[in-house]
């Protein structure tokens, strides 16, 4: 005799193992969602538990007030911080300069000039750029960048800022002008039509209409594009030297937070050492940095959107 | 009478329409600016590093000598390394997705974790070097081993793993959804038949090129303390290793000038297995993409 549809669904609900399935499974996947939470609460926690014990031994005013970084001496190391900071906000200031232009007016042209046909080839290319590792950017800094710099400006030495902080700059185009395409394309065509049959030209549309309506979404751009060259490690680790300087000298070599920790890791600091400590003292200041970077690009692009 | 005086408009338009040709070209311009760095990159890189391209370069070891200098521990290493990210991040990245897209609820969690993911995926990756370091070569004594460091790598390509395999699952569209609960089937065998399966062509292409990422990325193995110089192979997740971004790393930072056509020889090596997962992913882009 053959089982009848109803009998078949009384025996399906009354399996034990499927009811337990139904209700695991949910358990287990929040166990596996909390991993992400898990690895910011295991940063910020190593971040500050091992920076604590390197103020046990340096006074916090040295790290934040000192302008000399001297970890390395025998006798009478320095740790002070802001050498470090002026490397990465050179690095990060030349990259800005180089990056915001050029990314911007690849959104612009992206959104408002580019055919469809040129669209589609721009794009992947673009995307094939962000996709370059950075060791990669960190080699052509060093053998091609720095070289031609130095063949129009003599006095640049090879390790320099001027260099790695052109490159990072090209690093974070893609990011700028992507993130800034997807905001202007989302302001309504409406609105540029609307523009347009009023007799604008396209650059006043783009200009008066489509850059200030997404304005919002260009900034918050640019912020993680900041945000990211503050945390490049391999450019500058590369091409811009380790020398911590207090000094507006780009030509030659200064060092970075994410540079310095780099230094120390290849070297052997033994476990336990000052110096060991350092580099999560250093790695610290740079989480505060990016945080704060990351959270002013998340309010910038919440708080002064425009809703259509 | 006349509103509108013809010659005043022309003239007025020719300026406006002068600017707006001029910052045509200004924007083309800039565009053109970005894709040339590609190709000056990618060529002086295959110039300088061409020569150096043998099938010896593949099987040797890593030398003093620059012309006998291989990447074979390197290449083998970067394959142990994903085997390792590859199904961690994949595993934690898609159940992730699958907790926050079909059971969380709307509410201050789930918020939390889905800001939480965000703020993660803006932290400097050698920071996350800086967990590996505390967390799986100290604390859970695993030393600078395959597993340490693909665990490490794990973390920082799992917010991308998740934020795409949400967007995969959400794509899902709710009649499927419907249809599968109407014919009796519960949610997670909804899940599994139905939402996953049709996911899935989004979620590899996500995770591949997350993966990519992973294996040029060099900060965080050289922060967890991944050594450089290898004259062996890993032979298990418990080994110590070397990866191609550390060996491009060292050859590039050595004084000798012939170390640097090695390390673009390294660079060809790593940009042809970038380009070939890269293929991949978009040719599951392309072969997959069922639009409902």
């Amino acid at each position: 005799m053959r089982t009848s549809v109803q009998e078949l669904i009384a025996k399906s609900k009354d399996k034990k193992s499927k009811k337990i399935i139904e209700k695991l499974i949910p358990i287990l996947l929040f166990l596996i969602a909390s991993v992400s939470v898990l690895t910011t609460i295991g940063i910020v926690l190593t971040l500050i538990i091992e920076t604590f014990t390197f103020f046990t031994r340096v006074p916090l005013t040295d790290f934040i007030l000192g302008t000399t970084w001297l970890p390395f001496a025998n006798s009478g190391a320095q740790f002070g911080i802001w050498p470090l900071i002026i490397g990465t906000l050179k690095i990060t200031g030349i990259a800005i300069i180089v990056a915001v232009p050029i990314g911007i007016s690849a959104a612009i042209y992206l959104s408002e000039y580019a055919s469809d046909n040129v669209r589609r080839i721009v794009k992947p290319v673009l995307e094939v750029l962000a996709g370059v590792p950075t060791i990669v950017y960190g080699f052509f800094a060093l053998t091609f960048v720095t070289p031609v710099l130095q063949s129009f400006f003599p006095e640049i030495k090879i390790f320099n800022a001027i260099s790695p902080g052109i490159v990072v700059g090209i690093m974070i185009i893609p990011m700028i002008a992507s993130l800034s395409e997807d905001a202007m394309s989302s302001v309504p065509k409406s609105i540029r039509d609307g523009a347009l049959a009023m007799g604008s030209t396209k650059f006043e549309v783009a200009w008066k209409i489509t850059v200030p309506a997404a304005l919002s979404g260009i900034i918050a751009s640019v912020v993680l594009g900041l945000s990211r060259a503050i945390g490049e490690t391999m450019i500058v680790s590369l091409a811009a030297g380790s020398t911590p300087k207090f000094d507006g000298d780009f030509t030659g070599s200064i060092q970075t937070m994410t540079a310095y920790i780099v230094q120390v890791s290849k070297g052997d600091a033994g476990y336990g050492t000052t110096i060991y400590y350092s580099i999560y003292a250093v790695g610290f200041t740079l989480f505060l940095f990016t945080m704060a970077m990351n959270i002013l690009a998340g309010y910038m692009s919440k708080r002064f959107r425009e809703e259509y | 009478m006349r509103y509108i005086e013809q010659e005043k408009v022309v003239r007025r338009m020719n300026g406006r329409m002068v600017i707006n040709r001029v910052f045509q070209g200004l924007f083309m311009f800039a565009t053109a600016l970005a894709l040339l760095a590609l190709v000056i990159l990618l060529y002086r890189i295959v110039s300088q590093g061409a020569g150096h391209l043998s099938l010896d370069f593949l099987t040797n070891f890593a030398s003093r000598f620059p012309d006998q200098a291989g990447i074979k521990a390197a290449l083998v290493g970067s394959i142990w390394l994903m085997a390792v990210v590859a199904p961690t991040s994949i595993l934690l990245g898609v159940g992730s997705a699958i907790y926050l897209e079909e059971y969380a609820k709307k509410g201050r969690i789930t918020s939390f974790i889905q800001m939480n993911i965000s703020n993660l995926a803006g932290v400097p990756s050698v920071v996350f070097g800086l967990l590996g370091l505390t967390i799986f070569v100290r604390a859970l004594a695993l030393g600078n081993s395959v597993l340490a460091a693909g665990f490490t790598m794990s973390l920082l390509i799992l917010p991308v793993i998740i934020v795409a395999a949400q967007e995969a699952i959400r794509s899902v569209p709710g009649e499927l959804r419907d249809a599968s609960y109407g014919m009796g089937a519960t949610k997670w065998q909804t899940i599994v038949r139905i939402i996953l399966p049709a996911a899935i062509p989004g979620i590899l292409t996500g995770s591949i090129l997350a993966l990519s990422r992973a294996i040029g990325e060099t900060a965080p193995l050289i922060v967890v303390g991944i050594p450089v110089i290898i004259q062996f192979l890993p032979e298990g997740v418990m080994d110590t290793f070397t990866a191609l971004p550390m060996q491009i790393y060292d050859w590039s930072s050595r004084p000798q000038a012939e170390f640097l056509t090695v390390a673009a020889a390294g660079i060809i090596v790593l940009m042809v297995v970038l380009l070939f997962m890269n293929s991949i992913a978009v040719f599951i882009r392309n072969k997959f993409d069922k639009s409902y």
